[in-house]
């Protein structure tokens, strides 16, 4: 089991990162990273597994940090409860979007979510009584595990790590199973996966709804992490990022999610010496790696891991196989 | 052929299609189209091209909705059904333009064909071993038996849109066996295949139909219709004009003016 070797390694590895690592920069950019991952997971299940384009992640990713914020500030209720019903909210509007949503398709439903996100946004913005407008809303505490607050960031690293790993066993559980091949039969050919039995408006319901959870536990990890919310975070923007973080990675892969969403983290800060013309050269890059990454970091290295580790399986007519990039959404 | 027995053993229709209408704007596809499929048959539905053939095979299995009539599947009534529901009332089929899931694995395109044999929804997946394990096993273990019986053996692996196309063509129908269909609606599939593949399909279709499922297949390769089917209806402008054995309706004098053009073998 090579493959279930390198996992133990790659979790190992990543669990030592806090005693490495000293700087709360660093640290900082390594919870982030996390937190992106998950919802970009989430994106993954939608638009990876299930074909399915939002451009609306960022608003989920909003919905689950306000109701996290709020319900610890206003209401006081301990942080571990409003991460949960932060989850809970972001899937039911994961529903209440996806049902009217998901008769759309392609380019409709895009629009139709980004949308979505500008309207989530707005409310941001002027519902002042809960959100508090554009000035954010502040005083988030952080979460207590027993007699331990998970204040620093290398503490909140793990609660990060922890929730990675979770997040990713069950996108992996999901995608290797029959819900999960249903929603790849519906992305390869809707008409075909309808005909096979498979009910598509509803599987692609729950593939939304999953969307929402992952960004709505995102969202709430976030504004326990920084404690402070501005409306800005939550923009079309983001739900861009988010989109560029998984195409990046590899779209239907769990690792390339991950590495998508790390990466993106990282480069703009290892730009940021370039001071105004890093815009720019991040654009370039990511058009570049884009090129020549058709089916992403996942892509790259299942390549890599094709032509180096050793296979039982003999090699069939992998010539016959078109050149890639035929999913380009 | 094994007509006699079969003519025994099945008079009842499992299909039974009633005055079907299908306009597209203000075209008439299919105008009152009556057929009857009787259990355990290879049914041919055959006619010129625009005759109405696959619209009437996508009407019965739900991916377009009927204008008018009446199709019975065992009694129950398929119009106005979605084309999941219809899959899991026993009706698979293949396409004649193929479909399928080009991305996945053959093996993984025939375990989605079990979808409607299995259960296991979103928590089941979230519990490993157990219920989930013994179906994600049983379900790979059929599908790996029908590539065998579709004659696929060490493709499993392979992606489906890499394989060539008489072959994909044999995965369409292992996805479509895979739901153990009580029938298979076959469009056209012996189009694109060479004389050998032909010879090798008839062997598969008659296995199939050995197995106690019936068939109804649209061909245009009027050997293979002449060769594998018990029944055959003729359609010409969306509209059924004969219905008999492959005897009878080859001397039908109106199906040689409409449709084989005055030889009866057109292949």
């Amino acid at each position: 089991m090579p493959r279930a070797f390198a996992l133990a390694f790659a979790v190992a590895l990543l669990a030592v990162v806090p005693s490495l690592v000293h700087s709360d920069y660093v640290l900082n950019l390594c919870d982030l990273a996390g937190i992106y991952a998950i919802a970009v997971m989430g994106l993954g299940i939608l638009l990876g597994y299930a074909g399915q384009m939002s451009l609306g992640q960022a608003a989920f990713f909003g919905i689950g940090a306000y109701t996290s914020g709020w319900l610890t500030t206003h209401l006081g209720w301990p942080v571990w409860p409003a991460m949960a019903a932060a989850v809970v909210l972001s899937a039911l509007v994961g529903l209440a979007v996806g049902y009217p949503c998901l008769r759309l398709s392609g380019h409709y439903l895009a629009l139709a979510t980004i949308g979505f996100g500008i309207i989530t946004q707005i409310v941001l913005v002027n519902w002042k009584d809960v959100t508090n407008g554009s000035d954010g809303m502040t005083g988030i505490p952080a979460p207590a595990l027993g007699p331990w607050t998970l204040d620093s960031y290398g503490s909140y690293y793990y609660l990060v790590l922890a929730a990675v790993l979770a997040c990713a066993y069950v996108a992996w559980r999901i995608k290797t199973t029959r819900v999960g091949r249903a929603l790849e039969a519906i992305r390869e050919n809707e008409l075909a996966a309808r005909a096979t039995g498979i009910d598509a408006t509803r599987y692609k319901i729950v593939a939304f709804v999953l969307a929402g959870a992952y960004a709505g536990l995102a969202g709430s990890l976030l504004a326990h992490s920084i404690k402070f919310l501005s409306p800005d975070s939550y923009s079309f923007d983001q739900s861009v990022v988010f989109l560029v973080m998984l195409i990046l990675g590899g779209s239907s892969s769990i690792g390339g999610a991950i590495l998508g969403a790390v990466l993106l983290t990282f480069l703009p800060e290892v730009l940021r010496p370039l001071k105004s013309s890093y815009v720019m050269v991040y654009g370039a890059a990511v058009v570049v790696m884009i090129i020549f990454m058709p089916k992403g970091l996942a892509g790259l290295f299942g390549a890599a891991w094709t032509r180096f580790a050793p296979r039982r399986a003999p090699p069939l007519t992998a010539a016959a196989r078109p050149a890639t990039g035929a999913e380009p959404t | 052929m094994s007509a006699p027995n079969a003519v025994a053993a099945a008079e009842r229709g499992l299909l039974e299609v009633r005055g079907l209408v299908k306009r597209f704007g203000g075209v008439t596809a299919v105008n009152g189209l009556a057929m009857t499929v009787r259990e355990g048959d290879v049914h041919a539905l055959i006619g010129p091209n625009g005759s109405g053939k696959t619209t009437t095979i996508n009407v019965i299995s739900g991916l377009y909705r009927a204008d008018g009539g009446s199709i019975a599947f065992d009694g129950g009534e398929l119009v106005g059904r979605p084309a999941h529901e219809i899959a899991r009332r026993g009706i698979a089929r293949t396409f004649q333009n193929i479909r399928l899931f080009g991305d996945l694995s053959v093996l993984e395109n025939v375990m989605v064909g079990r979808h409607v044999r299995t259960r296991v929804g979103f928590v089941g997946a979230l519990l490993p071993g157990g219920a989930t394990a013994r179906e994600e096993r049983e379900t790979r273990e059929r599908a790996h038996e029908l590539i065998r019986f579709v004659g696929l053996d060490g493709t499993a692996a392979v992606p489906g849109r890499s394989l060539p196309y008489g072959d994909q063509r044999r995965v369409e129908i292992a996805r479509a066996l895979a739901s153990e269909p009580r029938l298979l609606l076959l469009d056209e599939p012996a189009a694109g295949m060479n004389p050998a593949e032909t010879d090798a399909l008839v062997v598969l279709l008659r296995r199939i139909r050995a197995q106690g499922t019936t068939l109804l297949l649209i061909e245009h390769d009027m050997n293979l219709v002449m060769t594998v089917s018990d029944r055959i209806t003729v359609l010409n402008f969306g509209q059924h004009i004969a219905e008999g054995p492959p005897a009878q309706i080859a001397r039908d004098p109106e199906v040689i003016t409409a449709y084989l053009g005055g030889t009866s073998d057109a292949a």
